[in-house]
């Protein structure tokens, strides 16, 4: 594939690299002079200096051929247009726009961006994940997002280990309806007896998922 | 009318004090509050400082009512981003951008966004200035160069 990157700051840098290392022909373009002198040493003949907004770079760099262009650059306003142009005026299959500011994700697919990756969009789901790492990960949505089904893995910390499901203060409407243990299933029963690293499965109206962490988590 | 100028430039600045005289109702966005001097005093409009691109600072600024919405801030694709919000998102029937580089503004004129180019305008005014014609209607100078 023919992959036209636009922008080489951090994100451009190492995503030119991570394609040329999958076999992609990839040509990078960075319009700021400084930038690409330092790129220069280490990507060569894949970097071009000039500003991938522009129709006569854009010609130069083969947009036409490109199966994909992605814009990478730190300013929203700019990767949109790279991607609009790649789009509409060179016919590109697929481009993907960096958004930096997490808010524009849903205008950018309105205005026609296939891909759109946001960092900050994606580090939040990280965090929120790593928050609950160990113990607390909403698995699925039931009734149009009202009810939760969550998983949850009890560390040795737990309150909840040692105790009976009928005796954790379950929020309200939010049940255990299953226990893994090892390799084995179980169904929660009131006289179930938690132990640590039961993964347990949770339905909790979606008002009350947070409490669980009281109930399950260390350090409430 | 009611208009929202985004970029209270020369350009933005000059516009905003024609439409106010002419009793229109105007709203200003700039994201720089001293630029906000240019419109001078007695100006009559609505200030707002902060992003044009951004849904709350132009729901502020009343883009719901809006008749008509201009991009003149001083970079080309921040003034097409904000034009295709206020067409496409907000349906604001009137939209203009402010777009310096002929090309991009020739690709987005197919695309439906309407721009003027300044140099364009200028280069072509000054052209039947010095040649002795009469000035031509706007699309003759959007045309004028450029390529394709």
């Amino acid at each position: 594939m023919y992959i036209v990157v636009v922008g080489g700051g951090n994100v451009g840098f190492h995503l030119t690299k991570m394609l040329l290392k999958e076999g992609h022909e990839v040509l990078l373009i960075e319009k700021d002079k400084h930038t690409y002198q330092q790129l220069e040493p280490q990507l060569g003949s894949v970097l071009m200096l000039g500003d991938g907004c522009e129709t006569r770079v854009q010609r130069e760099a083969g947009f036409a051929r490109a199966d994909c262009v992605a814009a990478v650059t730190g300013e929203d306003e700019d990767n949109l247009i790279v991607c609009q142009m790649a789009k509409n005026t060179w016919g590109v299959e697929r481009a993907i726009a960096r958004v930096n500011n997490p808010e524009r994700e849903a205008l950018f697919k309105e205005l026609g961006i296939d891909g759109v990756v946001s960092a900050t969009e994606i580090l939040f789901n990280l965090v929120e994940q790593e928050i609950s790492a160990g113990s607390i990960v909403p698995l699925a949505a039931l009734r149009r997002g009202k009810i939760e089904v969550i998983e949850a893995v009890l560390t040795g910390r737990s309150p909840a280990v040692g105790r009976r499901v009928r005796d954790l203060n379950l929020p309200p409407g939010s049940n255990i309806v299953w226990v893994v243990r090892g390799e084995h299933g179980l169904i929660a029963e009131g006289d179930t007896e938690l132990e640590e690293n039961d993964l347990v499965v949770i339905l909790a109206p979606v008002e009350h998922a947070a409490d669980l962490r009281k109930v399950l988590e260390s350090g409430h | 009318m009611n208009v929202i100028i985004f970029g209270c430039g020369r350009t933005g600045a000059a516009l905003a004090r024609m439409l106010s005289s002419n009793g229109d109702e105007v709203t200003v966005i700039e994201r720089e509050p001293e630029h906000l001097a240019r419109l001078g005093h007695d100006h009559g409009c609505r200030v707002i400082i902060g992003d044009g691109l951004d849904d709350d600072v132009l729901l502020d600024a009343g883009i719901r009512d809006a008749d008509a919405f201009i991009a003149s801030t001083r970079g080309d694709n921040t003034n097409l981003m904000a034009a295709q919000v206020a067409q496409t998102r907000y349906g604001v029937s009137m939209v203009c951008a402010k777009v310096n580089d002929p090309d991009r503004a020739r690709e987005y004129r197919k695309m439906g966004v309407f721009s003027i180019t300044p140099n364009l305008l200028t280069a072509g005014m000054m052209r039947d200035w010095l040649l002795g014609r009469d000035f031509s209607p706007i699309d003759a100078y959007n045309k004028a160069e450029g390529e394709g």
